[in-house]
């Protein structure tokens, strides 16, 4: 029995609101994966989601689960983290979620380093709406509002939340599933604000306003189109040249992974520092 | 019995003292004037009390992080003014919708838009009831002293915890900076209303459920009851139920939550309104202006009476109307263009004359315009 069946939430009727071939699904095991991993008990887990395909995931499976406004599950996830430090907080959330509409939060929570895991579902496009363009949808692309091209320039969502802060930063694929898994790992084990960029095949719109082709054919394109950034480095020496290089190719891996001092910690050591002071 | 402590206080340090009698251990607030002294003042009381309190990166963002820590049991609280009360609306009918208490203090400013941050307005009483989309239940309360601020913000935290309802406190600017003796009340004096918690077994445990009191318990995240919460329309598990029956049910049972409540809700007070021929009906700073005004017209033998509202929303329309069933003429000052009329309006006897005194030019109401409307 594959570990996702341990949290299914028996309430729920399937299928669920994904089309057919949804690289949603494998993100969503490889968080339970992640946390089951981990050992965590389900009852100090708590899901919060913005809006959009992504967002849905959490209703699904057995855990504390808070859909919210859209942009807005990191506000409610710091809301929940720092009432709650013992909590296990992780957002769920997109693309235009994360980076449009709740670019705001996710900077100001990479900045405050507060112990939240934030895994992003990364499908270049509003999938929910109808197939928008998003704030990642690649220069030149089409899409319902970007009927002749993209001519807006795309976020790198790693580098955008290494510069505000993040103190862990991964790029993966729904292709790399179990390295996958082994990111948002990682990222449950950083105390600070991590970030995991994860992209995901809607070949249902985006893959057909760009000529995708089916499921398999995108995420096979994830395969053949991505580089690990150790890889990288190792070719052409440092990361500078390898992006010269990489032209077309996108990078993948951990890019940060450094331990600063985090929100709910610095919180509790000044409740603490006050308390000392009056006593004396 | 210990006595309790006189101070001279500002209303946004009151609402403090009123807040953390209440209960309150979060805050999340943005800067925005006339109400960031309620932060300021939070954020030293908080942390040595081993509350929290955090400066979000703006409005919407602190209105989210209430509603959060509230989800884990945390009383909550945020404070802003006009623009800020815009931007959180979204979020307060998401609050409403899934029926987590927090506490909204909107220090009223003048309007629209930027308006004027330093001077005094009450024009976002509809907007406290309206200013989110869709129906859904709200509580909003005023003060009308500083001792009140303290008093009125208990009341709300109260509310907040009993009916499982955002309650918005309403007050302004020249409430919140002004200065008056009050006296704390001691925390034995004070009764405390929490939240309903489950005490079924957690797989039994609807957090929406629809029950006789129209209130479900609420459990706290992290303690067993795993369990959804979700802005679209649900059904009693929390799961997403979007059909015909759900919705109406669910809608239905929220508006009944406050309607068939409002009795119990409703606090409002009442001078010489028994023998009134005409009555004034006001709240917040425009109330203290008006009770000048009577005063002098009860001197001079004129027959008025002063409904004060405390509660804004609901309306208090079941005890208005018992109580205000003879007047033939009813005076609401505002300061705004007239927007609590409508409600006086809805309640009062059929064939009665009503007027506003309005004014919204950023100044407070003298007790003479409230006068001339009586004579």
């Amino acid at each position: 029995m594959a570990v996702i069946h341990k949290y299914l939430r028996r309430m729920v009727e399937f299928p669920n609101v994904w089309c057919a071939g949804c690289g949603n699904g494998i993100i969503l095991s490889a968080t339970v994966n992640a946390i089951d991993s981990l050992g965590l008990s389900r009852d100090e887990v708590v899901l919060v989601s913005g809006i959009g395909c992504s967002s849905r995931a959490p209703l699904y499976v057995d855990f504390n689960t808070l859909h919210t406004t859209h942009g807005r599950a990191i506000a409610f996830a710091t809301g929940v983290k720092l009432a709650n430090p013992k909590l296990t907080v992780i957002v769920i959330t997109g693309d235009g979620d994360a980076a449009a509409i709740g670019g705001n939060h996710l900077i100001h929570a990479c900045r405050r380093n507060i112990d939240i895991t934030t895994i992003i579902f990364n499908n270049y496009i509003y999938g929910m709406t109808g197939g928008q363009y998003s704030p990642t949808t690649p220069f030149g692309d089409r899409a319902s509002t970007m009927p002749y091209g993209n001519t807006d320039q795309p976020f790198d969502l790693c580098k955008l939340t290494i510069g505000a802060g993040a103190t862990f930063v991964a790029r993966s694929t729904v292709y790399h599933a179990k390295i996958l898994e082994s990111y948002i790992k990682k990222g449950l084990e950083n105390n600070g604000f991590s970030v995991i960029d994860v992209l995901t095949n809607c070949h249902v719109i985006y893959g057909r306003y760009n000529k995708k082709g089916t499921a398999a054919q995108m995420i096979n394109w994830f395969k053949e189109n991505t580089v690990n950034v150790n890889t990288a480095i190792k070719e052409w020496g440092n990361l500078e040249t390898a992006e010269e290089n990489l032209k077309g190719k996108i990078l993948t891996g951990i890019f940060k992974d450094k331990s600063q001092p985090e929100y709910t910690a610095e919180y509790d050591k000044l409740i603490e520092r006050l308390k000392e002071k009056a006593v004396k | 019995m210990t006595k309790r402590a006189i101070r001279l206080l500002q209303g946004n340090e009151a609402f403090c003292e009123g807040a953390i009698l209440a209960g309150i251990r979060f805050f999340a607030g943005y800067p925005i004037t006339p109400s960031s002294e309620i932060a300021e003042e939070m954020s030293r009381r908080l942390p040595l009390i081993s509350g929290k309190f955090i400066q979000m990166e703006d409005e919407i963002a602190s209105m989210g992080a209430i509603i959060g820590a509230s989800l884990t049991g945390l009383k909550s609280m945020t404070a802003t003014s006009g623009p800020g009360f815009s931007l959180k609306q979204e979020n307060i009918g998401y609050a409403s919708f899934i029926e987590v208490p927090c506490i909204i203090i909107n220090i009223q400013r003048g309007g629209p838009s930027t308006g004027l941050p330093t001077y005094v307005s009450q024009a976002d009483m509809m907007q406290a009831k309206w200013g989110s989309h869709g129906d859904y239940p709200i509580i909003a309360v005023c003060p009308a002293s500083v001792q009140e601020c303290i008093t009125v913000t208990i009341l709300a935290v109260n509310l907040s915890e009993k009916y499982r309802v955002p309650v918005i406190i309403l007050s302004d600017e020249v409430m919140g900076h002004m200065r008056e003796k009050v006296e704390i009340p001691l925390p034995e004096e004070i009764e405390l209303i929490e939240r309903k918690r489950p005490t079924c077994p957690p797989e039994e445990y609807k957090p929406f459920d629809d029950v006789p009191d129209y209130i479900p318990p609420l459990a706290n995240f992290g303690e067993g009851y795993r369990f959804h919460v979700t802005g679209l329309t649900h059904n009693e598990w929390g799961k997403p139920a979007m059909d015909p029956v759900s919705t109406h049910k669910l809608l239905t049972r929220l508006k009944n939550k406050i309607d068939r409540n409002i009795e119990n809700i409703c606090k409002y007070e009442t001078l010489y309104c028994d023998d009134a021929e005409k009555i004034i009906v006001a709240y917040g700073i425009s109330y203290r202006v008006a009770k000048t005004a009577v005063l002098k017209a009860r001197e001079n033998g004129i027959k008025v009476g002063l409904f004060k509202l405390i509660t804004i929303w609901p309306f208090p329309s079941i005890q208005f109307k018992k109580i205000c069933s003879k007047a033939k003429h009813f005076i609401v000052p505002e300061l705004n263009q007239g927007q609590i009329i409508g409600e006086v309006m809805k309640y009062a006897p059929k064939d009665a004359e009503i007027v506003g005194v309005n004014k919204y030019d950023g100044t407070i109401l003298e007790p003479d315009e409230i006068y001339k409307a009586i004579v």
